[in-house]
This record gives structure tokens, sequence and C-alpha cells, in this order.
């Protein structure tokens, strides 16, 4: 049997399910289908409350961008918020690590970053996580194991193989979680870690976010095998194509996967199918797909909207999500106000952390 | 009529080696393809099939002999009669010389290597005032110290392991690393895959993550593979993070002209790595500096980009007899203090620089030979210092010109030293092209010791 899949991915639009074979090793362990998570009612208000947080955060974002307070790139998150928060809610902070691309802010923000200091970095403030020297592509918080935050697309697949390597050198029983996009699926460097991975039997996840399109081009465009959850056959790293707009889809097969890895058998790889509602980034004239696409999935599939549906059939109230919207409204505010005002870096910040001794 | 059997050259860069071995003795008949002898060179021992078939005649070198050059007669071999023509071809793979043709002085021109001009003899190490007096000194080739330096750091700190291509069971492409992986295993010593981008973005990785990795590039030819790491992801790492987050890692490796290697295996970086704030570059000459820096280079916190070079790797220099030898980065060296006339180098450039000063100090020159030994951060204060007391200065660079490190000595000497200068300062460096591969071509591309006498005449006005 190949391809254990979440019945989702086959609704997701994904083409229909690969055949039963996708030339792998009938012989091989492969890891279980993966089943939608239970989450409690606590962990859907949770789950909610940070997928609205990425939301709304990501929207002021955009705003704060059009006015002139954040420059350069700016990739937003908005329509892949289950991703980062059903595979981070199953991680330990501290423990297991994160490495993504460029587009970075939803992943801090469920890692439980202050949305403040994240907010500062994107207008380029002292306050800023990388004292607004990194700017929106290249955040790190040590302290919670996030490794950034990089701008070339793949580096961060070989880094994080990289942090697993350090995982298990150090036995700490950590697992890397290395996020990348449908389009840095197609960089050498991938397949490299890829080999090496299953080869150290490291412990990390590759996560595949496939948000459908590299910049303007779309998977089936730049890739010959556009089924990326299968990318990983060649050099034994099973797959796993997940729904990844639904979040209790995304974290039923972040346990999978984190069972497997932390059972010793090396590396997985999962496929989250999601979309970007916005553009690549801020100047993005988005001509490569219709209006009437996006509005398709905003309708059909948004994962904010889903996660309200699991609520209120788990028997909260209408009232009860507006409670947490106007927090989170107020939360947000309250970082760009701080990002809007807090001072940009003294002029001899220029200087410093060039090199880390002195010679 | 009998054929002679020489000491093959088993490498590019071989030149000498121990007869390890005789596998056969007077008297036996051989048959082309069965195995002579073993030969060790300073890389590797290797056996040596006979070409011809006949009967050995006399075994002229005795097995254990060291030093055996290239090209010395090791054996006779009296041929088997049937098609032999006193020219067959020499028993060694890549002999230096065809059998000797009847008449001597018509002898096939020998295919030596441009760059066997660049290995200046050892010169004898300058004394590190820092060390005190009555320190013993061991004559150590370059390889064993950098191998001791990484042994030595292994043994202290946990977090330092050693990865690359045939680093640990092949014992080191070039055997820098030979016997770490029987002391520290394979969970510290790590053959990788021939996959650069890689495993330079797994060191950087792991060095995020808290390890401290050496990285081993067989050459930093095959680095360009995986610059990308190198620069973006461990140079700039500390200054992205508002310096919350390190990449202490050291990429290391030959680099430069080896020999008679062609274009694609011939080139210094030095200037490319030394372009890029955020990196350390070091690029030692002798075999203390190499063991001292390397050191240092392991127990940074930031990323080092460490250049050594092939043609060095066999020379014996004399290594402090000290625990724990390490050396300050960022500070230049005086090799050979003199008065009229500075001279500027590093890595294999440093023996020509003192080639060069013997010969004008024949002719009356006093030369002061630098050797940056950090090419960044580059200590600038030590060659104006210098240029204080010359007025001259003249910079030697196993590179290209363009850009260089020599470009950047001679702005940093317009900048701040132009009051001393009493002459334009001048660049020895390789011709402005890819290395040739043809004896003759190589030879005239690169840098020699003449050419330094020249250019430092010229600015003397002599």
């Amino acid at each position: 049997m190949a391809k254990p899949t979440t019945p989702r991915a086959a609704s997701a639009k994904a083409k229909a399910a690969a055949p039963a074979t996708a030339g792998a090793d009938h012989n091989r362990p492969r890891p279980q289908t993966p089943t939608d998570y239970k989450a409690s009612k606590e962990e859907l208000l949770e789950f909610y409350r940070q997928m609205v947080l990425i939301r709304r955060f990501e929207e002021k974002a955009g705003q704060l961008y059009g006015l002139g307070f954040i420059g350069g790139f700016c990739h937003l998150y908005i329509g892949q918020e289950a991703v980062a928060v059903g595979i981070q809610s199953a991680l330990k902070p501290g423990k297991d690590s994160v490495i993504t691309g460029y587009r970075d802010h939803g992943h801090m923000l469920a890692y439980g970053i202050d949305p403040k200091v994240i907010m500062a970095e994107l207008t380029g403030r002292e306050a800023g996580i990388s004292r607004g020297k990194g700017g929106s592509m290249h955040m790190f918080s040590v302290e919670h194991k996030f490794y950034g935050g990089h701008g070339i697309v793949g580096a961060q697949v070989s880094l994080g193989a990289g942090l697993g390597f350090a995982h298990k050198y150090n036995n700490d029983g950590g697992v890397c979680v290395a996020y990348f996009g449908d389009g840095a699926a197609n960089q050498g460097q991938v397949y490299e870690s890829f080999n090496m991975a299953e080869l150290w039997k490291l412990p990390i996840i590759f996560v595949i976010e496939n948000n459908q399109y590299a910049m303007g081009t779309s998977v089936n465009r730049a890739s010959s095998e556009d089924q990326l959850y299968r990318r990983g056959e060649s050099f034994r790293i099973p797959g796993l194509q997940v729904d990844g707009m639904d979040i209790l889809a995304v974290r039923g097969a972040t346990e999978e996967a984190l069972k497997w890895v932390q059972e010793g058998n090396g590396p997985i790889l999962l496929e989250m199918k999601t979309y970007r509602y916005r553009g690549h980034s801020m100047s993005d004239p988005a001509k490569y797909r219709s209006r009437d696409e996006v509005q398709a999935v905003r309708e059909k599939s948004d994962p904010i909207e889903g996660v309200k549906k699991y609520l209120i059939d788990a028997g909260v109230s209408e009232d009860e999500i507006k409670v947490i919207d106007q927090d989170i409204r107020k939360i947000v505010a309250e970082a760009a106000d701080f990002a809007e005002t807090s001072p940009e870096p003294e002029a001899h910040e220029l200087y410093t952390d060039v090199l880390v001794e002195q010679y | 009529m009998g054929i002679e059997i020489k000491m093959p050259a088993l490498s590019p860069t071989m030149e000498e080696g121990t007869l390890a071995k005789w596998l056969v003795k007077e008297g036996d008949e051989v048959k082309s393809g069965d195995i002579l002898a073993e030969i060790e060179t300073d890389k590797a021992t290797m056996e040596f099939e006979a070409v011809d078939e006949g009967k050995i005649g006399q075994i002229v070198i005795a097995e254990g002999t060291e030093g055996v050059k290239v090209g010395t007669v090791i054996a006779t071999m009296a041929g088997d009669g049937a098609g032999e023509d006193g020219e067959a071809a020499a028993p060694a793979p890549a002999a230096p010389k065809a059998a000797e043709a009847p008449k001597a002085e018509e002898a096939p021109k020998k295919a030596e290597s441009g760059t066997s001009k660049l290995a200046s003899e050892a010169r004898a190490t300058v004394q590190d005032p820092d060390l005190p007096a009555g320190t013993e000194f061991v004559k150590t080739t370059v390889r064993e110290a950098l191998r001791d330096a990484m042994a030595e750091e292994m043994r202290k700190d946990e977090r330092v392991f050693v990865m690359g291509e045939e680093v640990a069971e092949y014992q080191g492409a070039y055997k820098v690393t030979q016997g770490l992986l029987d002391e520290f295993g394979d969970k510290r010593v790590i053959d990788t895959p021939i996959t650069e981008y890689g495993f330079a973005g797994i060191g950087a990785g792991a060095a995020m993550g808290g390890l401290r990795p050496v990285i081993e590039f067989m050459t930093f030819n095959f680095a360009m593979q995986a610059i990308d790491h190198i620069i973006n992801s461990a140079a700039k790492t500390n200054y992205m993070s508002g310096g919350q987050m390190r990449c202490p890692i050291v990429f290391r490796g030959p680099n430069g002209a080896a020999s008679r290697v062609g274009a694609q295996h011939s080139q210094n970086y030095g200037p490319w790595y030394a372009a890029v704030p955020g990196l350390i570059v070091i690029a030692p000459y002798d075999a203390a500096d190499a063991k001292g820096l390397l050191k240092a280079a392991i127990r940074s916190t930031d990323p080092v980009v460490f250049l050594e070079n092939e043609l060095l790797y066999g020379r014996s220099f004399d290594v402090p007899k000290v625990d724990d030898y390490v050396l300050p980065i960022g500070k230049a060296r005086i090799m050979r203090p003199g008065k009229d006339v500075t001279l500027v180098s590093y890595s294999i450039g440093v023996g020509l620089a003192l080639d060069a000063a013997e010969t004008l100090a024949a002719e009356g020159i006093d030369a002061e030979v630098i050797d940056l030994r950090t090419l960044r951060p580059l200590d600038t204060a030590t060659v104006l210092e210098s240029l204080k007391k010359t007025n001259r200065l003249v910079v030697v660079e196993e590179g290209w010109p363009t850009c260089s490190i020599a470009s950047e000595i001679a702005a940093v000497v317009m900048e701040k030293g132009f009051d001393d200068l009493d002459a334009p300062v001048l660049r020895v460096t390789n011709e402005d092209v890819p290395l040739p591969y043809a004896a003759n071509l190589e030879k005239a591309a690169l840098i020699d010791a003449a050419r330094v006498v020249e250019a430092a005449k010229k600015v003397c006005y002599k």
C-alpha cells in the first residue's frame, strides 16, 4: 500500500488519490493513515483564537504596508492559517524546533511569540524581534526554538535538516519541523537534504505548504510530479497529503508524523494542500489566477470558517466567538500602535552584531 | 635490454614517497598488471603495477626507504625479449619520463607542473614572541597540524564534529582527517554524499542549533555549490537576528591552484569570502599557524572560512610543543623584518615572498615580509606600520589581480598610508586568465619568486 492520505485531501480538489502503488516498496513500514484530531472545546477555542490572530495581524500588516510603515517584501499568510496553527499546536515549544521561509509571520504567532515585537520588526524598529535589522523575512526566536525566517527559497530545508541533526546529536528528543512551499519543492538542495535526512534518520518533519502558486507559477506549470507528497518516495521518505484548510486534519496528520519520527523511523513529508488569498507579496498583480478562483476557495474552504463551524457544533455561542474576535482586534491594534510609534534603531546599531566576538 | 622501473607520481602534487614494500623479488617473472610494490605518498598508500612483462633484474631501492623522489630508478627489469624495443613505456601510470631514450639529451620533456615553483622550500618558522623562551619545536606537516587542531578541539568540546566527503572511512581525500574516525567514531566524523549545498546547509543549521561543525570541502572549488549557505545562511544570521541567533561553524579545505588540475579545480577564493561582512576568513601559510588558527577558528562564535593549500599540506614546519596552541584571529605576522621594502602576502605566497627576500638581500635590498594570516578582518595596522618604515610595498598573491586582496591592500594604503609611500604599490598576482592545463602555460599564469624580486626592485627604483 502506498500513500495513506486523509479522506479530505481528495475532496480538497486535489487530484484523486494516487494509484495504490506509487512506486513504493511494499515491504517497508509506512505511517498509518491519519485521522482527524479530536479536539476539545478548549483546544478548538485556542485554534480559533490563534488563527484569527494571524488573519487580523496579516490584514493589519497589509494596511501598514499600504501606508508606508512597512517596506520591502512582505508575504502574508492569509488563507494558510490552519497549517501553522495545526502543526505547531502539536509541538513542544523550547524542545521541538521550527524553521520556515520568508512567509513567516504566521509561524511565529502560532509559536506564541508576542505580536508586538513581530509587528515592530515589520516596521523596522529597535523593539522588533531582530532589532529592526531583519525585516519581514528574517525573524528568529532562539528562545522559542524558532530558527527563522529565511529569504532564500529552499535554504531552510537544509538548515532544518541541520537542526534535526543537532536534535539527534544531542539526543534531546526534539523534532524539527521545516516548512517550505511548493516553489521551494523544486530546489535541488531540498533533495540533497532529503537524502541525508533519511540516510541518517534525522528527526525532522518536512512540511510542504502547497498554496498552489510559486509566485505566479501554478504547481502544475512548474512540477513534473505535482503530487508533492510523493517527492520523498525515492529517498524512502513517506509522504502524506493533507487538507491544509482543515485544522483537525492538519493536527491529526501532525500527530501521526510526530509518532513516526519519534519512533526513530527518520523523516516524513507532509504535503499541506492550502491556498493563499493574497498575492505572493504585496506587489503581486495576481494576473495568474481569477478572482472567482480565490472567491470560491474563501467561500468553500476557509480555514477559520471551518473552525467556527466546529466551535458551533461543540456548543460555543456566536457571542463567545465575538468576544474572541474583539479581543484579537485589540491585540492587533495595540501591536500596530506599538510598531508605528516605537523608535527606529539607534544609528550605532548599524555596526553591531556583524560578528559576535572582537578580533 | 633492460627496462628501468621508476618511482611513479601517484598524485598531481606528489614529489616523493616511501617505498613501503616490495611484492616481488629479484628474479621474479612479472607480467603486466602484477603488483610490484606498495608506495606510500603523503596522501595514501598505493599499489604500483607492472606495465611490462619480464624478469625483475635488480631492486635498486630497498623497501622502507623514505623520500624517494619521483623518477628515481627503483628497480630494473629484463624484458622478455619478444617485441622488446628498449623504449617501452615506463611502468609508472604518470611516469615523469619515458624510459631513457638512447641519447640522453633527447629525453622527452618532463611534464612538470607550473605549480612546482609555487611551493617554496619550507622556511624556518619565525618565533612567536608570545612563546616562552626555550619552547621545544616539533617538525610537523601542515596536514598533521590541521588534524591535530581538530582532534584537540574535539577532545575538548563534545559539540565539535567534522563532516564532509570522504572525511571518515577514507581518512580524508587529502588525508587531513586521518585517524579522526578511529578516535571519535562515526557520530562525530561523518561521511556525506557528494552534495555540498546540502551538507553546508546541514552544517549551518546544526550550528544554529548549538553545535560546532567543522565542514570540510574536498576543495573550495566545490564550495561554489554551497556558497549560498556560507554567505546567506552563515554570515548574515547574527546580524539579521539582531544578535540572537549565531552560526559558529568552520568551513575548511584546500584553496588555490593545485597542480595541473585545470581551471575548474584551481582558484583562490580568498577575495570572494573576504568581501563578506559577517565572515572570518583565515588563510595560513605554515604548520604552526595552521594549527593555532584552526583551533581559534573552531572556538570562535562566528562563522569562519578556513582556506588551506594543497601544495602546502605535505610541507613540514616547526610547531611549538605547547599545550593548547591557539593564535589570535585577525593578527598578521612579520615573517622577516626588513627596512627597504614591505612584501605583503598570505598562504602559499608567503613562501615566495620569503624566497624573494633572500634574493633581494643578496642584492642589498632588505625586504620585510608580512604574512596576513587572516584576510577578514585584515590587520591593516601591521601593514601600515611596516610601510611607515619601508615606504615601499608589494603585495604577493596567488590569485587573480582584479578585486583581489592585493587590490584591497593597495586601496587601504592609498587611504591611510599615502604620505608614507615613496613609490606606487605593486601587485604580483597570477595572470588574469582561467588557469590553463598545459605545463608551460600554467607556469606562465602563476606567480613566482622572480616576479616578486622584479616588483620589489621596481618600487625601490633599482
